[in-house]
């Protein structure tokens, strides 16, 4: 019988074995040892048509719900912005979409320019002088720079803060365990890196300084005395970014950054259960051949004209193996390609815009919710378009009365931290994507619950 | 415009005041900003951003597809890389709103169907590797090797054997191995290839020892060649009390044919942007689950996907002996969504014919070109084959110019001067998913381009000369980076 998408005849297949010289296609796998080679079929459902696996994924997208039909007040690392529809339309189209790493530069001119511009992008939003192709998400960028840092610096300690996203810590620990560097994790107070637990710790036995802006619980951290404070110290000023955030807030070089790292994912990319995203990572210039991934440069033909060439690559592990930056090899191009397409549909003042109604509508709807009785910020430091609240009963009760509304999230707190102390708190992210409507359901079923 | 003209950059596009997208009007009542953002956290000027009309940004995005190669473009007979049809129902699936538009904070009890999807593609994993449990969390097959490595070191901490430091990799390795070892702070040992292309068996029984901590092996090899002694090489190796990793990047030649598990390996990774059909959207995303054995499956990264006793799905966070998380959240989703789609599309039988088919297609042209190149190692192949351009390079033609000649015909080259091992390297992989004309045209293509090594070798050295492009520089792009656009330099 037939499978789709195998594209021989039978007859094909037969001509062909008899040019190759076999008598059958399991003379080709005589290389096998016999007593592994397969009996049986593996044991897996038979094959679907076309329609039949369609009905199959539809039921499966049904059993989830979707925050397209349903309004959510979830972020903590994954954000739901609107999105132009021009964005999907030119990034999925396929030669961009069914190409590999652009190897063979004179016939990937397309992803090549594109990821040239997305660097430049990456720059001129975070103020930094080079930046990568792309790596695989927030998390997974923050480790690399923090490896990043130990090659650099050579010292043996990455210190962050609690204020970190808590998975962004987890996959910190994991990769730095790894490799035996110690990792410190200092407090937060008020939900802010607490920086005077820091001074102890500013000598060349530390390789970086880790933050997050806006940081886990929505907050703005004090990266500008952060910075005063690095800037005499032989550490490497880490910060990682939301974005979006960038249309507002100052830029990371502007405040003594040496690497810039973030989640890409609210650029134009769907929330995805979490992934595919890209991470991104740009750099101060003397940074660049210790920066792990693919980096695309300008370069010309024999006739002057101007082309894109991946660059740089004896930093990479099919050149340098084992010496490499990173092991990094496939990294994130289609959704940093998508990223690009956001910030180039969306424009300076596009971008500005969205970043500047998030904030307005996350400080309207905090300003509502302490306004009810029993309800209170937990937190009194400025933040962006997170914030956490205090409610008067269990947050997973919340949780569940907001899902009988049909509205998803806030995230009850509860679900990242063990400490008793987090019951009743949850995070709330309103961004541009929340009408005045849906912000008013919320707040009547909040000023229900009991 | 035609394809050929050179596309001005975004940065060079637009005008001051341009847009191609307005939000609705803000709804609820607004404050100053600076009465919400503290004045010295304020951006003083907006980013540079582009100021484009959406048709600009429409046809400059046009334009760049245009100058780009894809499956859905040409052949691409590009070596370890598995370019196989990218399937659009595939796609259709990943952009239904109930599996693109969920977040991963959401109540559980609202996204059962992804993690039933989940759930289900990892049993579907774990049966063709022939091995217990998988996560799907690492993003590539990288990120799946540096996974499977912290496994391997968790594993012998636990059992008191901390101090195995020393990884085995061939010399025939894909970079990433050492790499991702180095990454998880081993010391590499390299171990060369024997004359029939496989692991040097008297070589590793040199180096194997007390201090071994694992192998890593990708079998079919990068020469394409299954290697005979694979079982006394995976024994060699846990006798000494090592472990065995496979890198699964060429498991495309043996899916229904013969399981890494059985073969002796402890742990693999999938790359499903190779072997399960999605799509590699010019350099990832990817994704690259690890399946293991039972003794590592304490060890496995958070979350697992575990079914309760009321059937239903949980993420299960909270595993004492995990080496943690390695990534955000639950790995690639929407990745695993397409390769899901491959799985229940092809079923057994269809998995087992796309092997079949992509090592005949391979042994088919393979034989057709052995006269005209080097086959450095004759013998029955894979899913791929390497030929030498030794023969070419003493006209003064590098694999590297026939690599460039081929880009005139619409058709991607092979990779090249991979593995190390071969002088001049070609490494050819057509996959399961050509017609026999295509393949038919590759070889026809391949001949001529022997042919005119012998009568014209200067113009190869030239090549490409169809492309939008000429041969571009690389050497010069390296020397003097030059990595972003910048205002000053455009005006003159």
């Amino acid at each position: 019988m037939g499978h789709p998408y195998l594209s021989l005849t039978d007859e094909e297949r037969l001509q062909m074995l008899s040019d190759v010289g076999v008598g059958s296609v399991d003379e080709l796998f005589v290389d096998i040892p016999s007593e592994i080679l397969l009996k049986n079929d593996l044991e897996m459902p038979e094959g679907l048509s076309e329609s039949e696996l369609w009905a199959h994924g539809r039921m499966l997208a049904e059993r989830n719900m979707s925050l397209d039909s349903n309004p959510s007040f979830l972020g903590a690392g994954v954000y739901q912005h609107l999105i132009p529809s021009a964005v999907k339309h030119v990034a999925n189209r396929s030669e961009f979409v069914t190409a590999y790493t652009p190897y063979q530069a004179e016939i990937s001119q397309g992803v090549l320019q594109a990821i040239f511009e997305y660097q430049t992008l990456i720059c001129q939003l975070t103020g930094m002088d080079v930046a990568n192709a792309s790596l695989y998400d927030g998390a997974t960028g923050l480790a690399e720079a923090a490896l990043m840092a130990v090659a650099t610096t050579r010292g043996k300690r990455v210190v962050t803060f609690e204020s970190l996203h808590p998975d962004y810590l987890a996959v910190l620990a994991t990769y730095l365990r790894a490799v035996d560097t110690e990792l410190v994790v200092l407090p937060a107070k008020d939900g802010l890196a607490d920086i005077e637990s820091l001074k102890p710790f500013l000598n060349e036995e530390t390789a970086a300084v880790m933050v997050q802006q806006p940081n886990f619980f929505g907050l703005l951290e004090p990266v500008d005395a952060l910075g005063d404070l690095l800037k005499e110290s032989p550490s490497l000023f880490v910060a990682s970014v939301n974005p979006i955030s960038l249309g507002i807030l100052q830029a990371p070089s502007a405040y003594g950054a040496d690497i810039v790292v973030g989640e890409g994912q609210p650029l134009g990319n769907p929330l995805a259960f979490g992934g595919p995203s890209f991470g991104f990572m740009a750099v101060l210039d003397k940074y660049i051949r210790r920066m792990p991934g693919r980096i695309v440069g300008q370069t010309a033909d024999k006739n002057g004209n101007r082309g894109f060439v991946l660059t740089l690559q004896t930093r990479e592990q099919h050149i340098r193996r084992h010496r490499a930056t990173s092991n990094i090899c496939t990294n994130a191009a289609h959704s940093a390609l998508i990223g690009a397409v956001y910030l180039a549909v969306l424009g300076k003042q596009g971008l500005t815009e969205v970043a500047t109604q998030c904030a307005q509508k996350a400080h309207y709807t905090a300003e509502q919710i302490s306004a009810i009785p029993g309800w209170e910020l937990v937190f009194s430091g400025s933040f962006f378009h997170e914030f956490v609240v205090k409610a008067p009963i269990c947050a997973i009760e919340v949780e569940r009365a907001l899902l009988k509304e049909g509205i998803v999230g806030g995230l009850p707190l509860s679900k990242v931290y063990d400490d008793k102390k987090w019951e009743n708190t949850m995070l709330f992210c309103v961004t541009e994507a929340r009408t005045a409507r849906e912000i008013e359901h919320l707040l009547q079923v909040l000023r229900e619950v009991k | 415009m035609a394809v050929n003209q050179q596309i001005p950059l975004l940065m060079e596009l637009g005008s001051p005041g341009r847009r191609a997208y307005y939000l609705p009007k803000l709804d609820i009542p607004s404050k100053p900003v600076d009465e919400i953002i503290p004045k010295n956290l304020i951006r003083e000027e907006p980013a540079s951003l582009p100021e484009l009309s959406e048709l600009e940004a429409v046809r400059h995005y046009t334009g760049l597809s245009r100058r780009n190669h894809g499956v859905d473009v040409g052949f691409y007979p590009l070596g370890s890389c598995t370019m196989k049809y990218n399937p659009k129902i595939n796609e259709d699936l990943a952009s239904l709103p109930g599996l693109a538009e969920i977040h991963p904070y959401q109540p559980e009890e609202t996204v059962q169907g992804a993690l039933q999807l989940m759930y289900e593609l990892e049993q579907d994993l774990c049966e063709i590797a022939g091995l217990d449990r998988a996560t799907l969390s690492p993003a590539a097959g990288a990120h799946g090797e540096l996974t499977g490595l912290m496994l391997i070191k968790a594993y012998h901490e636990a059992g008191g054997e901390g101090h195995r430091d020393e990884i085995i990799v061939p010399d025939a390795a894909h970079g990433t191995n050492p790499a991702s070892a180095a990454m998880c702070g081993y010391k590499i040992v390299e171990v060369p290839s024997d004359e029939r292309g496989g692991v040097s068996v008297e070589h590793l029984r040199q180096v194997v020892g007390p201090n071994t901590a694992g192998l890593m092996l990708t079998n079919p090899n990068t020469l394409g060649l299954f290697d005979e002694n694979i079982l006394t090489i995976t024994e060699l190796v846990h006798d000494a009390g090592g472990l065995n990793y496979y890198d699964g990047a060429n498991a495309n030649a043996i899916l229904g044919k013969c399981r890494a598990g059985d073969m002796g390996f402890d742990v693999v990774h999938f790359n499903l942007h190779k072997t399960f059909s999605t799509p590699h959207g010019g350099g990832g995303p990817g994704s690259g689950p690890i399946a293991v054995r039972d003794i590592l499956v304490p060890f496995l990264p958070t979350p697992t996907v575990e079914k309760d006793s009321e059937d239903c799905f949980v993420l299960q966070h909270n595993r004492s002996k995990s080496i943690g998380k390695v990534k955000g959240f639950y790995g690639n989703f929407l990745v695993l969504v397409r390769a899901y789609g491959y799985m229940r599309t092809m079923g057994p039988k269809g998995l087992k014919r796309a092997s079949e088919d992509a090592v005949l297609s391979a042994n088919y042209i393979m034989e057709r070109l052995k006269d005209v190149y080097n086959l450095p190692y004759d013998r029955v192949c894979m899913h791929e084959f390497v030929l030498s351009a030794v023969m070419q390079k003493k006209h003064g033609v590098t694999a590297q110019d026939i690599a460039k000649r081929l880009l005139d015909y619409n058709i991607h080259a092979p990779t090249v001067y991979f593995p190390m091992i071969v002088e001049e390297a070609l490494m050819i992989e057509p996959t399961e998913t050509e017609t026999k004309a295509e393949l038919d045209a590759f070889i026809e293509v391949m001949r001529n381009i022997a042919a005119e090594v012998l009568e014209s070798p200067e113009k190869l050295q030239q090549a490409p000369y169809h492309t939008v492009i000429g041969r571009l520089d690389e050497t010069q792009a390296a020397r003097r980076p030059i990595v972003r656009w910048q205002a000053a330099e455009t005006e003159e």
